[in-house]
């Protein structure tokens, strides 16, 4: 009785969360406008809205940006936040507490605070708040604090002695951290990686302050297409875009779990 | 004799020579920390002291409190922050509601052997909150509850989007709390009920507290989904903000607004006691 509880309240959750990403990824096999039982039923299912899709020049550089855009500031953010956790690991003193205290800054300010004030400073200092260099350091801004959270548990669980040791040896601290730390804090630095990238890919209001003129990103322009529609739709193309995205992110999480779970065995 | 001479030598303390010179060109650990030093002092900290700045002056760069009498003797914005914190407090409240049994269950069944229940529900993090939106929304008009009332599809969309940052903190709370203590407490006598309240509960408080923060303060500044959902009807207090930045050019009062903001967020945070986000947004998968 409890174990059927269980799996009623769970599948009933699971419903709440997929029901929706069910319905978009089979209206993007209907070519309609409106969402409706009696559309599909009226126009049938076909491939049309995935060749409207390709077919579009402009949604698909929207897409290449994007995905542009967060490679080069996952890379970024990377350099930066695994520096910045070794460096504030190490550095006892106060430096290195004031610096881990303003990286928590962005992960609880909310992000329209965080966008505004960058507008502010742009616009005070080089009279310009949009352009990419200003999208690429707002990116930063709220992906490189989850690089440096995902680094640092990595440093403290480390053999201290390991870096002292490849000293003693006759390695210079440069090579001994580029051969005996980082291969340690590598899974950490992995997943701020990851992290970082569907941090960008995700985020909205940062690029909507930041981005320069004809540039979007696909939340930028699917929330703008949003607002424009006044029929309760979202534009039919961006249906097979999101089925696409759906896909492909089910098929990445699902690998790196069963990849994740294969290595566990093998220890 | 021997015997003797080993204890004497070893008795004496040993000299530990440590190599002369640690750096290279002047290279030490602690000097990676200052990019991203200089960053965060350039990108984030400056920007709010700017922040400050803006909001005690007016247009004219002179001192003034006016950006503040305006906002709290209006009563749109009043109105307007008052329905954020209301919006925002019912998800919070739902989806702590709808989250925590999900957590429970797998954290104790034998439901989520392998961690693919798990998977499944703190996935759509990973898909983009405005194609998750649009998504719902799709669904909702297609049912017919969109058309009911802006309100309630507002908080169906801001539970949609935000219940995974409430799982996630509460089952890492719970998967990796001591089981014996919930045995003690059965041993002794105490019924499952009150386990739970007495035990369970109490220990999963840093969850709760994680969770909240992670749900209350975007979901009172994420114009997106209100804006989305409530058909224009729906204001809250980071569209506000949005406004006096985009529409009206008022950046003075933008600011003071910003500001304002800011203070609720660090009263939040002394509330909840805290952020502990090295456990949050799905950083060990």
């Amino acid at each position: 009785m409890k174990k059927f509880f269980y799996v009623f309240y769970v599948a009933l959750i699971l419903l709440f969360i997929y029901a929706p990403i069910f319905t978009l990824v089979l209206y993007s096999f209907v070519d309609t406008p409106v969402v409706s039982i009696e559309q599909a039923f009226k126009i049938g299912f076909s491939f049309d809205l995935y060749k409207k899709l390709f077919n579009d020049a402009a949604l698909m550089k929207i897409v290449w940006d994007t995905l542009l855009l967060a490679g080069i500031v996952a890379v970024l953010s990377t350099l930066l936040g695994t520096a910045g956790a070794i460096g504030i690991y190490y550095s006892k003193g106060k430096l290195g507490k004031g610096i881990a205290t303003a990286n928590q800054i962005p992960v609880i300010n909310a992000e329209i605070v965080t966008a505004v004030a960058l507008v502010l400073l742009f616009a005070l200092v080089i009279k310009e708040s949009r352009s990419y260099v200003i999208l690429v350091v707002g990116h930063l801004i709220i992906t490189t604090p989850f690089v440096v959270l995902s680094v640092l548990p990595k440093l403290k669980q480390m053999d201290p002695n390991m870096y002292e040791a490849a000293l003693d040896l006759g390695a210079s601290p440069f090579k001994a951290l580029i051969k005996v730390v980082l291969p340690e804090i590598f899974p950490g630095i992995l997943s701020g990686f990851m992290l970082a990238i569907t941090l960008s890919l995700d985020d909205y209001i940062i690029s909507a302050y930041t981005k320069p003129a004809g540039f979007d990103t696909i939340s930028t322009y699917v929330y703008g297409a949003m607002a424009k529609a006044n029929a309760n739709s979202s534009l039919p193309a961006l249906r097979a875009l999101s089925a696409i995205i759906f896909v492909v992110i089910i098929l990445v999480v699902i690998g790196k779990n069963i990849y994740a779970t294969r290595k566990e065995k093998q220890r | 004799m021997a015997n003797g001479d080993i204890k004497r030598i070893s008795r004496e303390p040993i000299k530990y020579e440590a190599p002369a010179k640690r750096t290279l060109l002047g290279f030490s650990r602690k000097q990676l920390c200052i990019p991203y030093g200089v960053f965060l002092a350039c990108f984030v900290v400056l920007p709010l002291l700017l922040i400050v700045f803006y909001s005690f002056t007016d247009s004219t760069g002179h001192i003034s409190i006016n950006n503040f009498v305006k906002f709290f003797s209006s009563a749109t914005t009043l109105t307007t922050v008052i329905i954020s914190i209301l919006l925002a407090l019912a998800t919070t409240v739902i989806c702590l509601l709808l989250a925590y049994p999900v957590a429970y269950i797998l954290a104790r069944s034998n439901l989520n052997k392998g961690g693919t229940l798990l998977l499944l529900f703190i996935m759509p993090m990973w898909i983009n909150f405005v194609l998750r939106a649009m998504a719902m929304k799709d669904l909702l008009t297609m049912i017919g509850v969109f058309e009911i009332n802006p309100y309630l599809s507002v908080i169906i969309g801001m539970v949609y989007d935000y219940l995974p940052f409430m799982i996630m903190p509460l089952y890492t709370v719970l998967v990796k709390m001591d089981k014996s203590l919930i045995e003690a407490s059965q041993d002794l006598g105490a019924s499952p009920v009150r386990t739970f309240f007495k035990v369970t509960l109490p220990l999963s408080m840093p969850g709760i507290a994680s969770g909240i923060t992670m749900v209350f303060m975007p979901t009172m500044t994420c114009y997106v989904i209100s804006d989305t959902f409530g058909n224009g009807l729906i204001t809250i207090i980071g569209k506000l903000i949005d406004e006096q930045f985009t529409t009206f050019q008022n950046w003075n009062l933008g600011s003071a607004m910003a500001l304002v903001l800011l203070v609720i967020m660090l009263i939040s945070m002394w509330v909840t006691g805290g952020f502990k986000s090295e456990d949050t947004r799905g950083t060990n998968l």
